[in-house]
C-alpha cells in the first residue's frame, strides 16, 4: 500500500494541478462579474439591473450596478434580462441512491446516509438543472430512527467528501438525523417495529432516555478515558442531538402526529424540523408557537396514503399567517427536483406572500440545517451558489439556464448535454431512478 | 360507441340484457331507476335554468382563434352564442360573470378517477382485478364512485369530462367510460357508459399476475381471446353468451377502442401490430419512447394520449421526456392529456398541469389548449356535445383568473351543463 502510494501520488498531484488549474483559475484567480440582471438576494429587497460579483468560490459584492465597483481585472459576463437569485437549497430529498436502516430494528441513528450516495449519480444532474444547490439527502421514513442525514452540495465530484456542506466543522457535523411518526414507521410483523403510535413513541422516548444516561457517564468521566463508557455509535449520535449539535428531521403528516413530534422534542431539547405536516394546516398555531420550523411539500392532488388525503396548497399560507417558520422540499422523487420552483409557485397561488415562496426554496431551508451562514441568499461572504432564470422564478414558462456553486457553472442549459437533464429522454436517466419509495420505505 | 343522453340507458340495458327472467327483472327495475331520475332532473331543471353571460379578458373557444374581450352566453345549459363583447350584445336578464381567462371544460383523456380512490387501501382501488389478467366484461360504471374526493378535486380546478375506468397493469384490465365531473350517481354523471378496453403491454403486466410472465406470452393470450371473439361474433344466435366476448366483439366491430398503455418503443411497435391485425381503433398510451417511433405512430394515424409530462421516471417509462408531447405534436399526431394511473402520492394528476409543461418545453400553446379540449373530445367522440364553446353544445366553462398554465392561477368558476358546480380550489 505504501509503495502504491509513493508510486503514483506525485503523478497524482501533477495530474490533480493541471486538470483543477484551469478551473480554479476561474473560479478563484480572476472576479467574476455578472451584470445586468435584476437579483433577487431572497434577505434584501430586489435589485433591478444588478451586479454580481464573485470570487474565490464566494460572493464578494452584490448590489445595483450604480453601489457595486467592479474589479478592474474583472471577467464580466453580461445576463442582462435574466435573473439570478440564490442557489435552491431542498431540506429533504432521496438523490444519490443512498440507503439507510435496514429491517433488524426500527431505530438506527448509528447510520450514515453518506456511506451510501453515490457522488456520481445523475440525480445530482437532475437537481442541478432544477436550479438545487444544496440538499439534505435523507433515508427513508420507514423507521422511527432510519439513520443519519447528509448536507452535500450537488456539484460534480467523484467521492461523497468534495460534496459534503459542514454545518459544525468543529464538531464533525454536515448532517442531522431522520426521524419518522405515524403509518410509514408502523409494521405489522411485531417487534423490533411498533404496530401502532403510542409504541413508537414509547421506543423513541426510551432510546433517548438510554442517550441520557450514556452522557451522564460521559459527563462523569470528566475526560478520564478510563472512566468513558465503551464507544456506542448509536448512544454517540444520539448525544450530538441531545447537545443540539443534530438537527432531527422528522416525517409527520396527521395533526396529532405533528403534536406528537413536538411533545417529544420538548421533553428532550433537542432541535427539531417537522417534514411534510400535510396537516399542519389544522395545528398551524401550535406549530408556531412550538417554535420548530416546518419542511413542507407540494402535492398536486391530495391522497395516496391515509395520511396524505387532506393536504393541499394552502399548508405554506396557514403556516404564514400563523407566524411559523417554513420551507419546501420536493422529497424527490416524490416531486420532480427539475420542478422544485413549481412549488413556491403553488404557495402564491394559495395565498402565500411571494417573499415567503421564496425564502420557502432557500434561506428557510438553510436556516433548518444550519446552513444560512454559507447558503441560500445572496449576501457578501457566502457561497458562490446562485442560478440564472430567463423569466420570473414562479412562471411556469421560466426555466434555469445556468447553476452555479462555489463560484464554478456546474451546469448549462445551453450545452446539450447538460440540457438532457432538464428534460429526460433515451438513456439519460436510465437505471438510475428506480429507488421510488414503497409504502414500507416510503416518504 | 357514442350515446346520447336518452339512449344512454339504452346502451346501458343492451350490455346488461340478460335472457334469464331474473336478470330481465333487474334491467327493467334499472331500467325505470334511470328514467325516473331522468324525468326528475328534466322536471327540475327548469327550475335551475339560468341564463348566463360569461365575459373573458381573453376566450379560448378552441374552434378558431382565441377572442380578445369575448363573451359566452349560456341558456338552458346551452351554449347560445359565442363572440367579442362589441358584437354581442348581452341581454338584461343575463347573469354576468367575468374572468381572466375563459376556456372549455378541459377534458381528462385517461384516468382512473372514481375507480382508484384516494385512501388508496384494497377496499377503494377498483381500477385492476387481479384475478385474472384479461377481463374484458368488467364494466367500469360498476365500480364508480361519483361522490369519490379526488373528483371534486379535478372539477375545482377546471376539468368537466373524464375518460375514465380500468388501469394499466393487465393484459386487459376491463372496460372506460366517460363522465362529467359532477352528479352523485354514475347515472348522473355518466356520458358513455362503455368507450375502450384498456390494455397494456410491456414489463409491468407480470408483477400482477402468474401468467403472463414474458411479454411475448401476453400478446399470444391476447391474439388468442381476440380470434375466439371473431369467432363468436360468426357463430350462432343462440350460442350461450360470453360477456367477455361480447366486449372483444364491440372492440372488433368498431363500437369501442382499445387503450393499450405501452411505453417502450418496441412495446408501442407490439400495440401497432396489433391493432393492424386486427383492425380495432386504437389510443395509444402512455408512450414515453413514442419520440423513438414517431414516423410509424404517424403513418398508423394513431391518436395518443401522452403520459403526466411529469411521470415519475422509472420502470418502462425511464426515458420519458419533458418535450415528447411537443414533439408528438409537431409531427403532426394528434396527442391528448391524461391523468393516468398514480400509486401512491399524489393519487391523481391534473391534465393542464402537465400540459403547462409540455409547453414550457416547446409544445405550441394553443395546439395544448386544443388538445385538452376539442382533440380530445374529437378522439373521445363526444365533440358535438362538449369539447368547444360553440353555439349548441352544452356549457361545459371554466373561469380562471389568468393563464391557466401558469402555477399561479386558479379556476374562480367551473361551470358544467350551465351549472356553476364549483367556485374554484
Amino acid at each position: 500500500m505504501n509503495n502504491y502510494c509513493s508510486l503514483y501520488s506525485p503523478l497524482l498531484l501533477v495530474l490533480f494541478f493541471t486538470l483543477a488549474l484551469p478551473v480554479q483559475s476561474e473560479a478563484q484567480d480572476r472576479p467574476i462579474v455578472f451584470t445586468g440582471a435584476d437579483i433577487i438576494s431572497v434577505t434584501g429587497d430586489p435589485i433591478s439591473n444588478g451586479v454580481l460579483v464573485i470570487q474565490d468560490g464566494k460572493i464578494s459584492a452584490v448590489g445595483s450596478a450604480s453601489s457595486v465597483a467592479i474589479p478592474r481585472n474583472a471577467q464580466t459576463i453580461d445576463v442582462a434580462g435574466q435573473v439570478i437569485m440564490p442557489g435552491l437549497v431542498d431540506s429533504h430529498s432521496h438523490i444519490g441512491e443512498g440507503d439507510g436502516g435496514d429491517r433488524s430494528s426500527a431505530l438506527h441513528p448509528d447510520v450514515r446516509i453518506m456511506d451510501t450516495i453515490n457522488p456520481t449519480s445523475d440525480s445530482f444532474k437532475r437537481a442541478l438543472s432544477g436550479g438545487i444547490t444544496t440538499v439534505n439527502i435523507m433515508p427513508g421514513s420507514g423507521h422511527l430512527m432510519s439513520g443519519q442525514t447528509v448536507y452535500v452540495k450537488t456539484k460534480e465530484a467523484n467521492t461523497i467528501e468534495d460534496m459534503l456542506v459542514y454545518s459544525d466543522e468543529e464538531n464533525n457535523i454536515y448532517g442531522g438525523l431522520k426521524m419518522a411518526n405515524g403509518t410509514n414507521s408502523i409494521r405489522s410483523g411485531g417487534s423490533p417495529f411498533p404496530g401502532t403510535r403510542a409504541r413508537s413513541a414509547a421506543l423513541v422516548r426510551n432510546v433517548y432516555i438510554k442517550a441520557r444516561e450514556y452522557r451522564s457517564k460521559v459527563e462523569a468521566a470528566d475526560g478520564n478515558p478510563d472512566e468513558m463508557p465503551s464507544r456506542d455509535l448509536q448512544m454517540e449520535t444520539l448525544l450530538e442531538v441531545l447537545d443540539g449539535k443534530r438537527i432531527v428531521h422528522n416525517h409527520t403528516h396527521r395533526h396529532d402526529d405533528i403534536l406528537t413530534a413536538i411533545r417529544l422534542a420538548d421533553e428532550f431539547g433537542y432541535r427539531l424540523v417537522l417534514h411534510h405536516v400535510s396537516e399542519g394546516g389544522e395545528v398551524a398555531n401550535e406549530i408556531a408557537e412550538s417554535g420548530y420550523p416546518a419542511s413542507i411539500i407540494v402535492l398536486d392532488s391530495p391522497g395516496g396514503k391515509h395520511e396524505a388525503v387532506n393536504i393541499d396548497y394552502e399548508v405554506g399560507r396557514e403556516l404564514e399567517e400563523a407566524g411559523a417558520d417554513f420551507a419546501y422540499h420536493t422529497d424527490d422523487p416524490i416531486t420532480d427536483s427539475r420542478l422544485f420552483l413549481r412549488s413556491g409557485g403553488f404557495g402564491i397561488r394559495a395565498g402565500m406572500s411571494r417573499q415567503k415562496a421564496l425564502e420557502a426554496l432557500t434561506i428557510a431551508n438553510a436556516r433548518m440545517m444550519d446552513l444560512d451562514h454559507r447558503v441560500g441568499s445572496l449576501e457578501e461572504g457566502k457561497d458562490a451558489d446562485f442560478i440564472i432564470l430567463n423569466g420570473d422564478p414562479f412562471s411556469v414558462y421560466t426555466q434555469v439556464q445556468q447553476t452555479w456553486i462555489d463560484g464554478r457553472k456546474e451546469w448549462d442549459r445551453s450545452d446539450p448535454e447538460d440540457k438532457k437533464y432538464g428534460v429526460g429522454g433515451e438513456d439519460v436517466f436510465s437505471g438510475s431512478n428506480n429507488h421510488v419509495h414503497d409504502h414500507s420505505g416510503g416518504n | 360507441m357514442i350515446i346520447p343522453e336518452e339512449t344512454d340507458m339504452k346502451s346501458f340495458n343492451t350490455h346488461s340484457a340478460a335472457k334469464n327472467i331474473t336478470s330481465t327483472a333487474m334491467v327493467s327495475l334499472t331500467t325505470r331507476l334511470m328514467v325516473s331520475f331522468f324525468m326528475i332532473l328534466f322536471a327540475v331543471l327548469p327550475a335551475f335554468a339560468q341564463q348566463i353571460a360569461i365575459k373573458g379578458e381573453l376566450v379560448h373557444t378552441s374552434a378558431g382563434a382565441p377572442i380578445t374581450n369575448g363573451v359566452v352566453l349560456i341558456s338552458d345549459g346551452i351554449i347560445e352564442q359565442v363572440g367579442s363583447q362589441s358584437s354581442l350584445r348581452i341581454p338584461s336578464a343575463y347573469e354576468v360573470h367575468e374572468a381572466a381567462v375563459v376556456t372549455p371544460g378541459f377534458i381528462d383523456a385517461h384516468s382512473v378517477v372514481g375507480l382508484a380512490g384516494i385512501y388508496n387501501v384494497d377496499s377503494d382501488q377498483d381500477q385492476l382485478e387481479l384475478s385474472s389478467a384479461l377481463q374484458p366484461e368488467l364494466r367500469a360504471f360498476d365500480a364508480y364512485n361519483a361522490r369519490e374526493e379526488l373528483i371534486k378535486v379535478l372539477r375545482d380546478r377546471g376539468i368537466t369530462t373524464v375518460h375514465t375506468g380500468h388501469g394499466p397493469g393487465a393484459v386487459i384490465s376491463g372496460q372506460t367510460m366517460i363522465v362529467k365531473t359532477t352528479g352523485t350517481t354514475v347515472g348522473e354523471a355518466l356520458i358513455d357508459s362503455t368507450t375502450a378496453l384498456a390494455m397494456t403491454i410491456g414489463s409491468g403486466v407480470r408483477s400482477n399476475f402468474d401468467s403472463p410472465g414474458t411479454r411475448s406470452k401476453a400478446i399470444a393470450m391476447l391474439r388468442q381471446q381476440l380470434i375466439s371473439a371473431q369467432e363468436y361474433m360468426d357463430g350462432d344466435e343462440d350460442r350461450s353468451r360470453d360477456l367477455g366476448k361480447e366486449a372483444l366483439a364491440q372492440l372488433l366491430n368498431g363500437e369501442i377502442f382499445a387503450v393499450i398503455t405501452a411505453h417502450r418503443s418496441y412495446d408501442i411497435m407490439t400495440a401497432l401490430r396489433l391493432q393492424e391485425e386486427f383492425g380495432f381503433k386504437l389510443l395509444l398510451d402512455g408512450a414515453a419512447e413514442a419520440y423513438m417511433v414517431m414516423d410509424e405512430i404517424k403513418e398508423a394515424g394513431v391518436p395518443v394520449t401522452i403520459h403526466p409530462t411529469m411521470m415519475r421516471l422509472g420502470g418502462d417509462g425511464e426515458n420519458a421526456s419533458f418535450e415528447t408531447a411537443g414533439k408528438l405534436s409537431d409531427a403532426g399526431i394528434t396527442v391528448l392529456f391524461q391523468s393516468g394511473y398514480e400509486g401512491y402520492v399524489p393519487k391523481t394528476r391534473v391534465v393542464h398541469f402537465e400540459a403547462a409543461i409540455a409547453v414550457a418545453n416547446g409544445m405550441d400553446y394553443n395546439q395544448a389548449m386544443n388538445a385538452l379540449t376539442i382533440d380530445a373530445a374529437r378522439v373521445l367522440g363526444i365533440d358535438n356535445q362538449t369539447g368547444s364553446l360553440e353555439r349548441g353544445k352544452q356549457a361545459d366553462v371554466v373561469l380562471f383568473n389568468g393563464d391557466p398554465f401558469e402555477y399561479t392561477t386558479t379556476a374562480d368558476r367551473v361551470i358544467i351543463g350551465g351549472q356553476v358546480v364549483s367556485e374554484g380550489e
